[in-house]
């Protein structure tokens, strides 16, 4: 082991991909990440060596970012949907800057704290067990939030919740 | 074999961690319920949607967002992307690669990194750059020495056109390690980071490292070991680096 300093560098691309599909806006997942890095160098001896780093990374950033939604005025973490805060991640041809548009905006209607656990388990690809430890809540709980946001995200994808959808009077 | 299917098993089917023959049990299941196939087509779906819109975070380098933003948020993650290149990438073989003991080759790799680190993460910070600034020099040295168990130096670089922020006491591996700033008035900042405990070595000879606009010196005097970070040139670093060598051994 090649000393402990530093070593969660490697992680940062992983925190800056999460961050980015949990807020969706550019400029509050590199702020999130800022406040992350800044939390675990000043934290870095509470990290047990031989434990999961990675975890322990999404730990920090889970905690600063409930901060962040408790500290956002009026409660609540919704983001206003607009040109600016839906940024596609790539650049892609004009059809899949729409696709990646579309699951940005259906991932914001999804509520934090069934987002979360969604976007470890399938984009971080961590264990249930493991984001179960990141999020501070029972397995069980992980299980349930999970597949309310995948059902829920399949049904905005599939465009089957729309808002109040004007009746045609005739 | 157990007919029974749970939800968590759908899950795990999705995310390929179930057992063969849990995922023999829900393949059956998904046979004879087509909603239920079509459910978990979904979601697969989903995680490889997923991936695709958000993997491409993974290799930014540079973001280039649409929104104008102050230029130290702009900053940071060209530092991160530099230091991950640097530190990760390799750079640190050829850094490390004189014959030097073993032992303290690791250590002062950790030593590096962390400084590294620590001027990556607090030289973007406008608000709060260091935890005591420049205004209190005196009770900075007080605070810093009586919290590393040595008496701390500041170097005046004043001559050589850096002026002192400020310093900020952060945990290292083996105790407490300060952190002074420094800054230019063209608004280039360098790092000093500084450890006790270094050891007796005499070794001060200056070890280099340089990738992607970030330069690292770093050395060991006596018991203290020094790490001097700024994203200037090699010459430039090193002619900063001497004038701090030469402050604090008069």
């Amino acid at each position: 082991m090649e000393g402990r300093g530093g070593d969660f560098i490697e992680f940062i691309p992983r925190l800056r991909r999460y961050a980015r599909a949990l807020t969706a806006d550019r400029a509050r997942a590199d702020d999130l990440v800022q406040d992350t890095l800044e939390r675990a160098l000043v934290k870095y001896d509470l990290w047990r060596p031989g434990s999961d780093l990675r975890a322990w990374l999404f730990t920090i950033m889970h905690n600063v970012y409930i901060n962040q939604v408790r500290a956002s005025a009026g409660g609540g973490m919704t983001t206003a949907l607009d040109d600016e805060t839906v940024q596609p991640a790539i650049r892609a041809t004009q059809t899949d800057r729409l696709e990646v548009r579309d699951l940005q905006a259906a991932l914001l209607r999804i509520p934090e704290d069934q987002r979360e656990v969604l976007l470890l388990i399938a984009l971080e690809q961590l264990t249930y067990e493991e984001a179960a430890g990141v999020l501070g809540i029972p397995i069980g709980t992980v299980m349930s939030r999970l597949s309310r946001a995948r059902d829920r995200l399949r049904t905005l994808l599939a465009g089957g919740e729309q808002h109040s959808p004007l009746k045609v009077v005739k | 074999m157990s007919a029974q299917v749970t939800e968590a098993d759908l899950h795990g089917y999705v995310d390929g961690v179930l057992s063969s023959e849990r995922r023999i049990a829900v393949e059956a299941h998904i046979a004879a319920h087509p909603e239920e196939a079509l459910r978990l087509r979904a979601w697969q779906e989903q995680n490889q949607a997923l991936h695709a819109a958000f993997d491409p975070v993974l290799s930014e380098l540079l973001p280039a967002s649409t929104r104008p933003r102050p230029w130290f948020r702009r900053i940071p993650f060209v530092r991160y992307a530099a230091v991950a290149g640097l530190l990760v990438a390799g750079g640190i073989a050829g850094w490390y690669s004189h014959a030097y003991n073993i032992a303290k080759s690791a250590d002062g790799l950790a030593f590096a990194r962390r400084a590294a680190v620590a001027h990556v993460v607090y030289t973007p910070e406008v608000r709060h750059p260091v935890e005591v600034g420049a205004d209190q020099e005196a009770h900075l040295v007080a605070w810093l020495s009586k919290r590393l168990g040595a008496a701390v130096k500041v170097p005046h670089l004043g001559q050589i056109g850096y002026q002192l922020v400020g310093g900020r006491l952060l945990p290292g591996e083996q105790g407490p390690v300060a952190q002074f700033m420094f800054q230019s008035d063209s608004g280039q900042r360098l790092t000093l980071y500084v450890r006790t405990g270094a050891g007796d070595s005499k070794e001060t000879a200056f070890r280099y490292a340089q990738e992607r606009g970030i330069s690292v010196f770093y050395w060991i005097d006596g018991k203290f070991g020094y790490a001097l970070s700024g994203e200037t040139d090699k010459a430039e670093l090193l002619r900063v680096a001497r004038a701090v060598y030469q402050q604090l051994n008069p």
